[in-house]
């Protein structure tokens, strides 16, 4: 078994295989933190770092999973070198939702994202593996080191809260524009975190 | 190890037990379009910058003979 190095051989199948994996990146990254440069910054990123990392790659297992974990890792890191300490908090996605309209409209694309995009983001990120990235419960727990109960409780409690704002008709509003969708929940974020500090509803 | 915890948010009560499938086709609007957000992603062409970062990693191969591929390699664009 000659692990040592990958063959050239190897190296190749390895970057077609990234290379295949990267329009799921670039999707997931953009589910993430809703922010189509923002995304693909995080991607380059991971394309770095898993070819750098590609010897610990198993053949045979999930390239798309494998890498999804180190996007997830760089996404986490990125939100705590912004000011992103704190997890979003529910309460501000339900203070974002205020009136109900009570009507049943078909749901738009862009209200589907917005809506995303005021999940706290354990429950996006676990909603987006499963419900649109079509992983497994177990494959999702695994990608984001945590129990499968854990994960399948995110992907609930993320389908309820949708399933509300979208019911009610009621999403944050974020001028329009996806560069400032990312700074107002930045802003929104420090209102929370700075001024209206609540104690943490978990008990 | 079978603690079945529920999550609570089934207030329908449709069905005791559910699937992630199940799950899904109980939210059949925006479960649709959270694929249609993802996918759209996926088919976008890829933009250069990822091309040109998947080219780096070729050249950054440690000599390996044999590898002339392509002949010259053709770094600089010509502009007319």
């Amino acid at each position: 078994m000659a692990a040592d190095k990958p063959t050239s051989a190897q190296r190749a199948q390895f970057k077609r295989d990234l290379t295949g994996v990267v329009p799921h990146l670039r999707a997931f990254a953009r589910g993430l933190c809703g922010h189509p440069d923002l995304a693909d910054d995080l991607v380059q990123e991971t394309l770095l770092k898993a070819w750098a990392a590609q010897d610990r790659f198993q053949p045979g297992t999930s390239i798309r999973a494998w890498t999804f974990v180190i996007l997830r890792n760089a996404y986490l890191t990125e939100m705590r070198r912004n000011r992103f300490r704190g997890e979003y908090d529910e309460t501000t996605a339900e203070r974002l939702l205020v009136a109900p309209a009570g009507q049943e409209e078909p749901v738009h694309l862009s209200d589907l994202h917005r809506a995303l995009q005021a999940l706290p983001a354990e429950r996006r990120e676990a909603l987006l593996l499963v419900g649109a990235g079509g992983f497994s419960y177990e494959e999702a727990a695994e990608i984001c080191d945590c129990a499968l109960g854990t994960i399948k409780s995110r992907v609930g409690r993320a389908r309820a809260t949708l399933n509300d704002m979208l019911s009610k008709g009621e999403l944050p509003d974020y001028d329009g524009s996806e560069d400032g969708a990312h700074s107002s929940i930045l802003e929104e974020l420090d209102t929370v975190v700075g001024g209206n500090a609540r104690a943490t509803p978990s008990e | 190890m079978s603690t079945n915890k529920n999550p609570p948010s089934d207030r329908s009560g449709s069905k005791a037990r559910k699937s992630a499938a199940n799950d899904a086709a109980d939210a059949p609007g925006w479960a649709d379009g959270l694929k249609q957000l993802y996918d759209s992603v996926v088919d976008e062409p890829l933009p250069d910058s990822f091309l040109e970062l998947l080219d780096q990693f070729d050249e950054e191969e440690p000599g390996d003979d044999g590898t002339s591929q392509g002949g010259g390699s053709a770094s600089q664009e010509d502009h007319g």
